[in-house]
């Protein structure tokens, strides 16, 4: 054979084999991993003394915690001296920590109820690829159950709200092959007066098919924290969508009242809008309205998320390439039908790593709501608890215990958006 | 088949275009164009780049505004009326030259999507309507897939599925070659020479000559906005009469 040779004739063609087997191994992923190079080998062992100097001084502060003690100093002396966590005070006074000090306790089952159904109303929305659609209706009616388990009252009330929605809705429908943006805002405006006019019908009936009520001013908790973030969260991402959408509207009247409704909100501070909540709406309001603090406060917190969360999504918006609203054009879909069917599915998606931040933030800024004098966990902690008595002087333990509910709400948020992207990817790149 | 293809197909006017004039901001894109479109003609659209093609055939779906002068499509006028260009998109089909479909859904979904929320066909039959179009254009088993899963050419062919699901009166062509690779060109040809043989009214906006001279009834030649010159394809590429198509010719023939 010589070696200049170039002409090459194949005689058999190569089966298909499968692929080299990687090698593995305990030690071959140490040694690529923790000690590939000097450098890597001694940051290994540093990190290592690091964690097990904190393991080893942290272990005795939970291996010797005390859980059933009724107050701080009795605590104390069971220590003894020793190093060892008050954990009395959340076996204590978890119930305070959870639904605030007013709430009935014989009542706690009912928000308790109302949060476990929480998880069938959200898995068909979240999981929708594993859950029949037709388990949406519980998801729609869900909000109207839940408000009656937790404030109680007349049965009327979420009936009559929900009748608002459901006419909104219609109008809506009725209107929306005109003009999509005018649609909303007729939809919005017929829910608003039917709600108004029914105060008139609910108000006089508040004993018709009624539960014990409970005052808003009763609630408190970590109870609170999770309303006002799953209320929130729910109705700013629709909301964001309609001023994502609404900003780019042709129509310069919708135009104009996106951008300025975003542009100032953005700009204000969150602590303002709550302040704004809880005096100044108060003088504007014809006296006698008993608009409740809570759903100001909702109010306030869904239009600061909604503005964050409509500028995520119109860079989602702005991230499609032209060509996917000229074909949903040239199909002949609607604006509307356009909108819900090829670019919201392709927009959000992109934005989801975007929603999820202002979500969590949002969830977290909810205990801003103590700032204000409301009890929810920070307040009903700083508040009542450090205040007594008993366990005045506990602070690592129970704002400890806030910040695992809260980590373990907001990390379950964020792996549940990572898993979510990866079922939505299609692109295959 | 040559002479076939050359008789005037019928006296019913598709397209009519009428002095129709078009501006991007003060830039004078179309001007004074006037063309009458007949049921079942094939129409080949060429000239240089930035001549126009792609506005002059948006324009006939109102992708485009026009600002001056008139374009009936089917018989209806084109008017700022939302419901009236919804239905004349709707009768008008379109092939884009990046394809365009929806990523995040099949091509099953992509194809029966229109016909289902536009045409409220119930769902079993828009499928079936769909998979009719799919084996068609020669890609049935492809169905559950999504776009990204699958080649130019064979996106491309969907992409004419998908069109031809709303059963258009006309179908519009925007490059539909020029994005894919040598080898899969033949493959979307092979299809709309298909289409053209069942008689479908085509406007076609393409440098492939040889699928000129095969299907097309007329070529229209475009320079700067204007028609410059239009004839059957064997006079067009044999005796060109003006000299900036003598140009055109020379460059896209010459190698
Ligand atoms: N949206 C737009 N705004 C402003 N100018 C535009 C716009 N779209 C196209 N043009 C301009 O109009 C002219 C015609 O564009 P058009 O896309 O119709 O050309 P074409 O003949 O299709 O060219 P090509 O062969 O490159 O596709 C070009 O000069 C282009 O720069
Ligand atoms: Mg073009």
């Amino acid at each position: 054979m010589s070696d200049n040779q170039i002409s090459f004739v194949r005689t058999h063609m190569l089966p298909e084999a499968p692929p080299p087997v990687a090698a593995t191994g305990v030690v071959k992923w140490l040694r690529e991993n923790l000690f590939s190079s000097p450098a890597n080998s001694l940051l290994t062992i540093v990190s290592l003394y690091v964690v097990i100097d904190i393991v080893i001084s942290a272990a005795p502060w939970f291996l010797n915690g005390v859980w059933d003690s009724p107050s701080l100093s009795a605590c104390r002396d069971i220590l003894d001296g020793n190093v060892g966590g008050c954990f009395a005070v959340l076996s204590e006074r978890w119930n305070q920590l959870l639904f605030g000090f007013k709430y009935p306790s014989e009542l706690y089952w009912r928000p308790g109820l109302a949060f476990i159904l929480l998880f069938v109303a959200g898995a068909p929305l979240l999981f929708f690829k594993l859950f029949p659609s037709k388990m949406l209706i519980f998801t729609g009616l869900y909000p109207f159950i839940a408000y009656w388990l937790i404030w109680g009252g007349s049965l009327l009330v979420p009936v009559f709200a929900l009748l608002g929605v459901l006419l909104g809705a219609f109008v809506y429908k009725r209107t929306v092959s005109a003009s999509a943006g005018m649609a909303v805002i007729a939809g919005f405006v017929a829910a608003l007066i039917f709600w108004i006019l029914s105060g008139f019908i609910t108000a006089p009936m508040a004993n018709v098919l009624a539960i014990e009520p409970v005052p808003s001013r009763d609630m408190g908790g970590f109870m609170i924290n999770l309303m006002l973030g799953v209320v929130c969260v729910s109705l700013s991402v629709p909301f964001g969508i309609m001023l994502a959408l609404g900003r780019q509207s042709s129509m310069p009247i919708i135009k104009w009242i996106c951008v300025v409704f975003i542009e100032f909100i953005r700009g204000v501070p969150l602590i303002t809008l709550l302040f704004v909540a809880n005096v100044v709406l108060a003088y504007f309001l014809p006296p006698g309205t008993a608009f409740d603090l809570i759903l100001r406060v909702i109010i306030m917190i869904t239009m600061f998320a909604s503005a964050y969360i409509a500028e995520v999504i119109r860079g989602g918006l702005a991230a499609l390439p032209r060509g996917q609203y000229e074909a949903a054009d040239s199909l002949g879909l609607d604006y509307a039908q356009a909108m819900q069917l090829i670019i919201l599915p392709q927009a959000l998606k992109i934005s989801i790593p975007g929603i999820v931040n202002v979500a969590v933030g949002l969830f977290k800024d909810t205990t801003l709501v103590s700032v204000i004098s409301m009890f929810d966990i920070v307040g009903m902690i700083r508040g009542p608890i450090l205040a007594s008595a008993e366990w005045n002087g506990v602070y690592w333990e129970l704002f400890g215990f806030a910040a695992l509910l809260f980590f373990v709400t907001c990390y379950g948020i964020s792996q549940y958006s990572q898993w979510l992207e990866r079922q939505l990817q299609t692109d295959h790149r | 088949m040559a002479a076939e293809t050359q008789m005037k197909v019928s006296d019913q006017v598709a397209v009519e275009i009428n002095k129709m004039n078009k501006w991007f901001g003060a830039f004078h894109v179309l001007r004074d164009i006037d063309l009458t479109v007949y049921q079942g003609e094939r129409i080949v659209i060429a000239g240089p780049s930035g001549s126009g093609k792609s506005t002059l055939i948006r324009c006939i779906n109102a992708l485009e505004e026009h600002q001056k002068g008139s374009i009936t499509v089917d018989g209806t006028v084109l008017s700022n009326d939302i419901k009236n260009i919804d239905r004349i998109r709707s009768e008008v089909g379109m092939v884009f030259q990046h394809f365009n479909l929806f990523p995040h859904l099949t091509i099953l979904e992509n194809c029966t999507l229109a016909p289902i929320w536009v045409r409220k066909t119930p769902q079993k039959e828009a499928e079936d309507i769909a998979m009719h179009f799919l084996e068609k254009v020669k890609i049935p088993e492809q169905a559950d897939k999504y776009p990204g899963q699958l080649s130019g050419g064979q996106q491309q062919r969907v992409a004419i599925a998908r069109s031809l699901c709303m059963r258009p009166r006309i179908m519009l062509f925007d490059e539909p070659t020029s994005a894919l690779d040598p080898e899969m060109i033949s493959e979307v040809l092979d299809t709309m020479i298909e289409l053209a043989e069942e008689g479908m009214t085509m406007l076609c906006v393409t440098h492939e000559m040889g699928f000129a001279r095969k299907v097309a009834n007329r070529v229209i030649f475009m320079d700067q906005g204007q028609i410059v010159e239009q004839n059957e394809p064997e006079e067009f590429f044999n005796n060109p009469q003006s000299e900036r198509t003598k140009l055109f010719l020379s460059q896209i023939l010459g190698h």
